[in-house]
């Protein structure tokens, strides 16, 4: 199964809901497109709902640490919502899940944002 | 167990990355890997077989990768070999170091290590060569135990 996003907007921050893998290769590229595309608009408050996603490989963490970057290097924030287990897993033997703001529950998620 | 053995020669494409991946998935099921230990195979498979493509033969149509599996009662051994100049181990950074941390790339190696029993890299001027090994544990080895 490829990745889909599909994005909504709640209190200012926009959510970002991801089905499927990140991985080398199209997924990478929907993420990286998507993620350029809204702060292109002027959206600075991600939240990456990786609730779907399934699979994740090591192109696809890089693609998530790009993400990470280029938003805070634009003033914004990202964070990261409902992790699957195997992505939870990959993120921690990475030590990637202490440099994320990773976040279990929509609705204190989009209150985390800072105003 | 009944041993087996089964080779591939495949382009240098993302094809044929997504196809190590779902061959090592099927052989490290049939060989009674649980679900997860399936996974972890298959992601250091599909880690290597990037490795392979982009970084060994990148993407040049003349070379291949040659991928074979190898299982017996006590370890499912995966090699896959690039025709590329070779890597130089030397310069893979440690992906955990803080100051990398934040790389975008440069985990594959290290994910390939965190989820086999052993992993065997062999650089040379006609391409890499790397050896994965997983060990089976019981009742995917025939009922007995693996030598530990």
């Amino acid at each position: 199964m490829s990745m889909k996003t599909s994005t909504r907007q709640v209190d200012g921050v926009t959510i970002v809901d991801c089905s499927g893998r990140i991985t080398l290769g199209e997924g990478s590229v929907i993420l990286r497109d998507t993620v350029r595309d809204l702060l292109s608009k002027g959206n600075k408050k991600i939240l990456l709902n990786l609730g779907d996603v399934n699979y994740i490989d090591s192109s696809g963490i890089g693609e998530l640490v790009s993400a990470f970057t280029a938003v805070k290097n634009q003033g914004g924030e990202l964070k990261l919502l409902n992790l699957t287990k195997k992505v939870h897993d990959l993120l921690q033997i990475t030590k990637l899940y202490t440099v994320f703001d990773v976040k279990d529950d929509e609705a204190s998620a989009v209150k985390a944002f800072a105003k | 167990m009944t041993e087996q053995r089964v080779s591939y020669t495949l382009d240098s494409t993302l094809e044929t990355v997504n196809s190590a991946e779902e061959t090592a998935t099927k052989i490290a099921s049939e060989a009674g890997f649980d679900e997860e230990e399936v996974m972890k195979i298959a992601m250091a498979v599909r880690e290597a077989a990037v490795n392979a493509v982009l970084h060994g033969n990148a993407y040049d149509p003349g070379k291949k990768v040659i991928v074979n599996f190898e299982r017996n009662t006590r370890d499912l051994v995966i090699t896959i070999r690039d025709q590329g100049k070779g890597m130089d181990m030397s310069k893979i950074p440690d992906p955990l170091a803080p100051e990398n941390l934040l790389k975008t790339s440069g985990r594959g190696i290290f994910l390939i290590r965190s989820f086999m029993d052993e992993v065997e890299i062999s650089p040379s001027q006609t391409g890499t060569e790397i050896k994965l090994t997983k060990h089976v544990h019981g009742p995917a080895a025939g009922g007995k135990e693996a030598s530990q």
